[in-house]
């Protein structure tokens, strides 16, 4: 999804006041709409919450944002999002294999399956993964006598954040592993390398940027997610509480500040990944 | 390249257990949940359910959802034809950077989205002050569920759009403008029949979203039922109420939309010409 475009390539470019300018009209009102928009939309309200932890002064930011509970929510988030995208990197690549790579009766299923935890409202896969990993659940009446607990524990908080991030690796591989050159397998072969030293040696090196891409954007994706999780997680301070949640329990104790602190250190974890993500990116391309 | 002669690369054995394997994983984690919403929808019977479904405040869920996906989606179609008109048929610095935050959206939690438009319009926010002074209402109303949905979907039509648009290249518009076609022309005669397709695809996405977000507006919604109630909220309120038919077929609902997306989408990428279709 955040895949960057290519350059787009200016066949007429002019010369104005240093600028290369199309021939083509709307230039200024459409970047005009796009910036204002932008700036409405979203920089606003986000700088909101910069305000407002910003006016809390740096120890009462400190107190809040990193406060025992705060840092146990955080270590959740992150942990159980870490978790969650390995299993879809694994998972993924392989279910992208499949897809590109062999024809099978219900690949166009399979295919279209992928993208559920797109269109699946997120409350809706909560209700859900409670109700299949719950100890009366489906899944969860045959773990009980195992002794295993899969819901309302951090193993739910690990379903639930590895269902909303499964499409994101598989996307993003799916398309290089389309347009890898069959003649580099063909000359690793050639060269009397087995099927799994190609694999390892030429394939997988070549899928590694997008791979890491599909990665980062499944744990980016995670660690945000708030609807699916609550309802599987169980929810007790310092032990399956994720930092969303903490953010709107602070809402109702109408704590603003606490909440904006909080947020603003999710706000910086989502301008890091967003810049790894972009990183990645411009490095692939260098490579490519 | 022959899909079959890559295929015998791997012994037939290997190629059975991936398939699987894929298969299984996808099963498991998707597959399931969307059988149990239908199971414990209609375990009391199809009548439970509809009745559940035709509850005043479950009615009323229905119209707040979609009246906020009527909404919000067309905004953010204009936005996005906006910022690829501008970004992919035009050079100019700073591109990568507005590209950049335009995705940002995506990235930042959903509730963090709901406690930004709280902070603003809020009673203690920036705007609170006036707008209770002029006695409009945006949080815990209407227009703050619309505001927060399109917060969360603003990046999805215009990401379909950008490297669709980008992927064109600017000849025929130049052609067109060099023919003497104005701005507005050539966008309705030369771009909008090269772009419908991705156009499609993005307000399908865009609108899967709309109805079902769920984090963001919550922060915002205020749950006040039969009144800032959506479907998915009334989900989550239900299910609280140990109404668990009521809950599932509510949700049931909604998966038959989140179906229904992916089945639109599979057709979609089957219609659209090759010469139309990007890496995706």
């Amino acid at each position: 999804m955040a895949i960057a475009p290519p350059d787009g390539a200016l066949r007429f470019p002019v010369l104005v006041s240093g600028r290369r300018r199309s021939a083509i009209p709307g230039f200024g009102l459409t970047l005009g709409v796009t910036v204002t928009a932008l700036c409405l939309v979203v920089l606003i309200p986000l700088a909101a919450i910069l305000a407002r932890a910003a006016g809390m002064g740096l120890h009462g930011f400190v107190q809040a944002a990193f406060s025992a509970r705060a840092l146990h929510a955080y270590a959740l988030s992150f942990t159980a999002s870490v978790i969650g995208a390995s299993v879809n990197a694994v998972f993924g690549l392989l279910t992208a294999w499949v897809l590109v790579r062999y024809a099978f009766p219900g690949r166009a299923v399979l295919n279209a399956l992928v993208d559920l935890p797109f269109a699946l409202p997120t409350a809706v896969a909560g209700v859900a993964l409670a109700g299949l990993y719950g100890g009366q659940g489906w899944i969860g009446r045959f773990a009980a006598p195992l002794g295993l607990k899969l819901a309302y524990n951090e193993v739910g908080v690990v379903i639930a954040l590895t269902f909303v991030g499964l499409p994101f690796v598989v996307r993003t591989v799916e398309p290089v592993l389309r347009d890898l050159a069959v003649d580099v397998e063909e000359a690793s072969a050639s060269l009397g390398a087995n099927r799994l030293q190609t694999l390892a040696r030429v394939i997988l090196p070549a899928l590694a940027p997008a791979w890491i891409t599909g990665f980062a954007l499944a744990f980016a994706r995670a660690v945000g997610e708030y609807g699916s999780v609550i309802f599987i997680a169980g929810n007790m301070p310092y032990r399956t509480e994720i930092a969303p949640l903490l953010i709107t329990i602070e809402l109702e104790q109408f704590d603003y500040g606490s909440a904006s602190a909080i947020a603003a250190v999710m706000l910086g974890v989502a301008f890091t990944m967003l810049l790894v993500i972009n990183l990645v990116q411009t490095w692939s391309r260098r490579f490519a | 390249m022959s899909l079959a002669r890559i295929a015998s690369d791997e012994p037939p054995w290997a190629r059975r257990v991936a398939i699987a394997v894929a298969v299984g994983f996808v099963g498991l984690m998707l597959v399931l949940p969307l059988a149990l919403v239908f199971a414990q929808a209609l375990s009391r019977g199809l009548g439970a359910s509809l009745a559940a479904l035709k509850d005043p405040d479950a009615l009323s869920a229905v119209r707040l959802t979609l009246t906020t996906a009527a909404l919000a989606v067309p905004v953010n179609a204009a936005f996005g034809l906006c910022a690829s008109w501008a970004i992919a048929k035009h050079e100019f610095a700073g591109k990568s950077l507005l590209v950049t935050l335009i995705d940002l959206p995506f990235s930042v939690s959903p509730v963090v989205a709901g406690l930004a438009y709280v902070l603003v319009f809020g009673l203690q926010g920036w705007l609170g002050p006036w707008l209770e002074a002029h006695n409009i209402k945006i949080i815990f109303a209407t227009p703050g569920i619309l505001l927060a949905t399109v917060f969360v979907t603003f990046p999805f039509i215009a990401r379909e759009l950008i490297p669709l648009m980008q992927a064109q290249g600017t000849d025929e518009e130049e052609a067109a403008i060099s023919l003497g076609a104005s701005g507005l022309t050539t966008f309705w005669r030369v771009t909008a029949p090269n772009i419908r397709w991705g156009l499609l695809y993005g307000v399908l996405l865009c609108n899967a979203r709309a109805m079902g977000e769920f984090g963001a507006v919550s922060v915002v919604s205020g749950h006040i039922r039969g009144v800032t109630d959506t479907m998915p909220l009334h989900v989550e309120i239900l299910y609280n109420e140990y109404d668990f038919v009521g809950a599932f077929s509510v949700a049931a609902l909604l998966c038959l939309l989140a179906v229904a997306t992916l089945a639109l989408k599979a057709l979609l990428e089957r219609l659209q010409p090759a010469s139309e279709a990007h890496g995706r």
